[in-house]
Formats: C-alpha cells, sequence, structure tokens
C-alpha cells in the first residue's frame, strides 16, 4: 500500500554481518558515548544551598499581612474561609477592645486564624477574595513534618513579623 | 628465618591488607560516584566534601542493622559462607609484586609478600575457591532464588575459568615463566606483555569480568530475575562482606591484569630519567596503583554502559567462543614463538 | 615431622567425617577439606606445583560441580528409598572383604623407610616438566588422547540426536 504520510520508516532485518556479532565495536561505541555523559555538565540543582529563581506568581505559604503602623489587617469577616474550595481556613472572631488600637486596624479581628496545611491546595482564591489585603500566598514552601497537627498553622506562624516602614522604604 | 625477615613481612601484609580494604570501601564510593556522572548527576556528596565519608556511612549502617537469619537456614553455613568470600579474597593478593626492592639502609625490602615460584596457579586457585563463599551462602539461606543464584555463580566460574587458563597459557609460553614477580620484572620499561597477547588480554579481561559476577555477567545476583541472587537472604554485616569480597576481588584482578599484561610496576623510560633505585621503586608502586585505578575504572565504566548477558549467551560466549579462541591464541602463539625463534635470532 | 603428623591426622580425620555424616552437603564440604589437607602435604614434600594442580583441579572445579549436583538434586531422608536388610548384609560382607584384601596386600608390601626423593626440587614446575616431557613422554601423550577421547565421547552424548524425535 503507498503511504500516505511519508513517514513510514522500513526497517531492514538482515543477519548480522561479521563486527556486528563480535559485538566489540557496539562495546567501543557504547562506552564512548558514556564517556561522553561523563564529562557533560551536571544539571542538578543542589537544592538547600542552591534554588532555583521562583516564578513572580509563585503561591507557597500564607502570611497575614500588616498595615504600615503595624496593626494586623485582618477584619474576620470569613471571605476567605468561604471562597476556599478546600475548606482548610477557619477563624474565631472577636470584638477589639479599648486601648488595643495599636494591635488591630479594624473593630472586629481574628482571634484564632488556622490553615490546615494539608487541605490547602495554594490556589489563591483567600487572597482574591480578601477586602482588607490581608493574606497573601507569598511565603516559602510549606516544610514537611511529621505529625497532622502540625500541620494546622495557627496566628504564630501565618501572621508576618512586625516591621519598620521606614526602614524598609530604603 | 629471622625475625627482622618476618616482621618485615607482617608489615608488609598489614599495609597491604588496609590498602586493599580503603580501596574496596572506596571503590564502593567510586562505583556510585561514576554512575552519577554516566548518568548526568552528582552522586552521593553529602557526607562529607564529594561525599568522601559514605563508605563511613555504609559501613555503620551495616554493623548497625538487625541480623536476620531466615528460620529454615542452615545456620552454620549459612554464616561460613560470607566468611570464605571474603577471606579468599583478601588472600589472593599475597603473590602481586607491588613494586621494586626498597632499600633502607643496608636493608632490602622486597614489595612482594611471597614470591612463590608458582604464583599465577596460586591466584588461580584461590579464585577458583571463591566461588565456595557463594555457593554455600546460596545454598544455605534455603530460597530458591538464593540457590539459583549459586548455580549460575558454580557454572559460570568454572566455565569462565577455562578460557582464562587458557588464554594465561599463552602468557605464560611467551614468558616462560609462572612466577608473578618475574613475569613483571620480565616487562621492564615499555615491553608489556600487552603487545605480543593482545587477543589473550582481551580473553582474559572479559574472563576477569565473570569471575568478579560484574556487570555484564552479574547474573549470579540479578536483581531483575533473581530478587538478590545469592545473597537475598543476607542482611546487615554479612551482606557487607559479600559486597566487600565483590570490590576486592575486582582490585586484585585489576591488579593481576596490570601485572601480568600491562607492565605492573614498570613505566617508560623508567631507568633513562637518571633516578635512584629507591625513587624508581616508589615511582613504579605509584605507576602501578594508577594502573589498577584505570583498570578499576573501566570495570566501573563497562558496568554503567553494557546491559546484562542473558544466561544462555554468556554460556555460549564462553563455551563456543572464548575457549576456541583461546586455544587458537595458544596455537598462534606457539607457532610465532617458534618462528622468530628460528629465522630472527 | 609434627606438622605431618598433625596433618594427617585432619585428613584422616575429615575422610572418616565424609562418610559418616548423613547429610551429602556436608559430606561434599569434608571432602573438600580432605582435599584441601593433601594440598598440605603437597607442600610439606615441596611439590608445589602437585599442590595447586590438586588444589585448582579438585577443590576448584570438581568438588564445586559434585556441590552442584547435590544442590539441584535436593537429597534428604524423605526421598531416600530404603535398604533392605539383605542389601545391608551384602553390603557388611562386601566391605569386610575388601578390608581383608587390603590387609593381606598391607602385610606382603615390604616397609621401605627410606626416603626417595632423587633431588629436593622434584615437584617444582621446571622438573616436573623436564620429567614428563622426556622421560615418560609416551604414557603422557597416551594420557591425553584418553582424555580427549572421553571429552569428544561427553559432546557426543549431549548433542541432540536431530534424526530421532
Amino acid at each position: 500500500m503507498e503511504s500516505l504520510s511519508n513517514r513510514k520508516k522500513v526497517i531492514e532485518q538482515r543477519p548480522m554481518n561479521f563486527w556486528e556479532r563480535i559485538y566489540l565495536p557496539a562495546i567501543a561505541r557504547g562506552l564512548s558515548i558514556t564517556i561522553k555523559h561523563f564529562f557533560k555538565k551536571i544539571p542538578t540543582v543542589k537544592y538547600p544551598e542552591q534554588i532555583r529563581p521562583y516564578s513572580k506568581n509563585f503561591r507557597g505559604q500564607h502570611s497575614l499581612k500588616r498595615d504600615e503602623l503595624g496593626r494586623e489587617r485582618c477584619t474576620a469577616c470569613g471571605l476567605c474561609a468561604l471562597s476556599c474550595p478546600a475548606e482548610a481556613i477557619t477563624m474565631t472572631s472577636a470584638e477589639r477592645k479599648k486601648g488595643e488600637e495599636e494591635l488591630y486596624r479594624e473593630e472586629k479581628y481574628a482571634s484564632v486564624y488556622e490553615i490546615n496545611m494539608l487541605r490547602c491546595i495554594f490556589c489563591g482564591l483567600c487572597e482574591e477574595a480578601c477586602p482588607k489585603e490581608a493574606i497573601y500566598l507569598d511565603g516559602p514552601h510549606v516544610t514537611a513534618d511529621y505529625l497532622r497537627k502540625d500541620f494546622i498553622y495557627g496566628k504564630d506562624k501565618l501572621v508576618e513579623p512586625k516591621f519598620d516602614i521606614t526602614k524598609l522604604a530604603q | 628465618m629471622e625475625v627482622a625477615f618476618i616482621l618485615e613481612k607482617l608489615i608488609l601484609v598489614v599495609i597491604i591488607f588496609v590498602i586493599t580494604l580503603v580501596i574496596a570501601m572506596y571503590s564502593t564510593l567510586a562505583e556510585r560516584k561514576i554512575a552519577g556522572f554516566m548518568q548526568d548527576r552528582y552522586g552521593p556528596d553529602r557526607a562529607g566534601i564529594f561525599g568522601l565519608l559514605q563508605p563511613l556511612c555504609d559501613g555503620g549502617k551495616f554493623f548497625f542493622k538487625e541480623e536476620i537469619i531466615p528460620a529454615g537456614a542452615h545456620k552454620t553455613l549459612f554464616v561460613i559462607g560470607p566468611v570464605i568470600a571474603i577471606i579468599t579474597a583478601c588472600i589472593s593478593s599475597a603473590v602481586i609484586p607491588w613494586g621494586q626492592n626498597l632499600t633502607i639502609g643496608d636493608q632490602v625490602i622486597t614489595l612482594q609478600v611471597a614470591d612463590v615460584n608458582i604464583g599465577v596457579l596460586y591466584i588461580f586457585g584461590v579464585i577458583a575457591l571463591g566461588v565456595y563463599g557463594i555457593m554455600l551462602g546460596g545454598w544455605a539461606s534455603n530460597n530458591k532464588f538464593s540457590l539459583m543464584g549459586a548455580i549460575r555463580a558454580a557454572s559460570q566460574s568454572i566455565s569462565y575459568e577455562i578460557p582464562m587458563g587458557l588464554s594465561l597459557i599463552a602468557l605464560l609460553m611467551v614468558t616462560g615463566n609462572l612466577s608473578i614477580g618475574d613475569i613483571v620484572a620480565n616487562q621492564s620499561g615499555f615491553n608489556w606483555n600487552i603487545w605480543v597477547q593482545p587477543l589473550g588480554f582481551l580473553i582474559f579481561i572479559v574472563c576477569a569480568f565473570a569471575e568478579c559476577n560484574r556487570v555484564p555477567f552479574d547474573l549470579p545476583e540479578c536483581e531483575t530475575e533473581l530478587v538478590g541472587g545469592y545473597h537475598t537472604e543476607y542482611s546487615s554485616m554479612k551482606l557487607g562482606l559479600y559486597m566487600f569480597s565483590e570490590y576486592i576481588n575486582m582490585f586484585v584482578s585489576s591488579a593481576l591484569m596490570a601485572a601480568l599484561y600491562f607492565g605492573g610496576y614498570n613505566f617508560p623510560f623508567m631507568y633513562d630519567l637518571g633516578l635512584s633505585e629507591n625513587w624508581i621503586t616508589i615511582i613504579g608502586t605509584l605507576v602501578f596503583f594508577l594502573k589498577i585505578f584505570g583498570f578499576i575504572f573501566f570495570f566501573m565504566w563497562i558496568r554503567w554502559t553494557l546491559p546484562r548477558f542473558r544466561y544462555d549467551q554468556l554460556m555460549n560466549l564462553g563455551w563456543k567462543m572464548l575457549i576456541p579462541l583461546a586455544i587458537a591464541n595458544i596455537v598462534l602463539t606457539g607457532i610465532i614463538t617458534i618462528v622468530v625463534d628460528t629465522y630472527f635470532k | 615431622m609434627s606438622i605431618f603428623y598433625f596433618v594427617a591426622f585432619l585428613s584422616i580425620f575429615f575422610a572418616l567425617m565424609t562418610i559418616f555424616t548423613k547429610n551429602p552437603v556436608h559430606s561434599v564440604l569434608y571432602l573438600v577439606i580432605t582435599f584441601f589437607t593433601f594440598t598440605v602435604h603437597y607442600i610439606l614434600l615441596n611439590a608445589q606445583f602437585l599442590a595447586v594442580v590438586n588444589f585448582i583441579v579438585y577443590m576448584g572445579a570438581i568438588m564445586v560441580l559434585f556441590l552442584f549436583v547435590l544442590m539441584l538434586l535436593n537429597l534428604n531422608k524423605d526421598t531416600e528409598p530404603m535398604k533392605s536388610t539383605i542389601v545391608k548384609i551384602m553390603g557388611t560382607v562386601a566391605g569386610m572383604c575388601l578390608l581383608v584384601t587390603f590387609l593381606g596386600a598391607f602385610r606382603v608390601i615390604e616397609v621401605n623407610n627410606e626416603a626417595i626423593t632423587p633431588h629436593a626440587n622434584i615437584g617444582l614446575v621446571k622438573n616436573l616438566g623436564q620429567v614428563l616431557f622426556k622421560d615418560f613422554l609416551l604414557p603422557f601423550e597416551l594420557s591425553s588422547i584418553l582424555l580427549l577421547t572421553a571429552m569428544v565421547g561427553a559432546v557426543l552424548l549431549a548433542k541432540k540426536d536431530t534424526n530421532k524425535a
């Protein structure tokens, strides 16, 4: 039958000739291939010491942001938990007391804010849902651990450390 | 026998023993490193700089692993197996000349443990004995895969001893001597035996691969068919001993090939450089080790290049190719020797 | 001399062990040790070549094949057929006859304590080769022809008969 695509390759099967049968030239060819690889540049990235540059929109561990005065931005509206397709976020809200104005930006804040990192799929929908720009997935990888309970990250791990805005601007 | 002589030999034995073990240890690392580089990766490099402490870690791991002796196993033979394997591997280095004489003061030290006048045959016998370790271990495990591995090892080693011996006979016809010390001494400078026995060397190296159970002839332990072959049931340091004996065998056969065919401690222009005796000896020993490392590298290079033979291919190669080839080599060597002796002298 | 007696004791001991052990694999292993003691005997006699050849051929090849076959056979007590009493009695009688013959033969042989050693290095390769290829050339060649015939016969037996089947 006529081949339409012209890509058909006819493989010729003939008895091996003398050089093919003594196998030594084939061995030499194989050895030359492996020795070529021996001197090749190795593409391995030695991970903990050497880190490959991340993409700009890489989504890692969540962080709860503070505003320019160092107050927590989250107002515990629950939109992130609602938008979360994996049901990874829970929170308990509380009312801001007198004298806590430098701690929390809004009158309502999250007294408990937990993300189950085993459930989280790092989709970034919480980031999009947040009206207060309080949560971003801008952290590093979430590392492995031994116990399931250690994957439920509370505010101690999520809230970003306090910083000085004037120094940061420099 | 005087005390000094015994002491000298004893020190030499200890040194060679330590060197053998260290080289066997670092062969494991070298194997993994070379495998890594040939597959475009680094190999172990976390334990120490370049992974140099990796063999120590592996050894430590072997010692602390749980030792399991299967319930149906023959306990005594199960323990004796690896012991025989490692002992036969270690004692074969006794007749290899590591260098020329070293003169310290008025004391002349020969860098060879025992210059037996049948050194070649001695090594041959010890190699033949080495298969007992594998056979006993494999049989005593009371496991089908182990038994298959043991039987493969036995038939393979017997089959390849014949062409190996025949290729050695051709070499002996050229050298006219059975002592390895004299064979090496006769190859001074660049008169290496490889130039007169290229075919013999080819046969010898193929047989050496088979006797060491190395790829492409590692059928006694081929993991795709026999789980782990003869050491399927072995764990902890007993497995370690088997592994070790394999690497020691590789080292010794590399040394043997370097000594018999590649001039041992001889290097080109060794007497023309105007060096003193002792310096020639030291450089010669270093050159010898360089050749050995070259052969060890070649063993590993082959391992990471060639696929494993099928068992019938192995037997066909041994009986139908190598033995006739070795006999032809003997006849050819005899004819050439006679022709050269009658017409060119 | 004391080394000789020690090694001789060992060889007889292991030879007896070869006979008396029930397990065939143990039996072969004791036989291997017996051959090893023979090798030591040869070395004591300064017959290095014989020693090594004994080592390579008997310990390294033939015994490995014995072991090989025994491992494949998987002999044990269950598969061993029971021998009838008559066979046992006949065996005992035959053994005794052999013993008596040996005793008679040993009584006839004169005990010769003189050490027959023309020169001490007779066992070395060079001298052995000279003797074999000069004084005993004909028997040597004859025995090699015998071995060759055996080999050809073995090949013939192993070869499949293409006419049949």
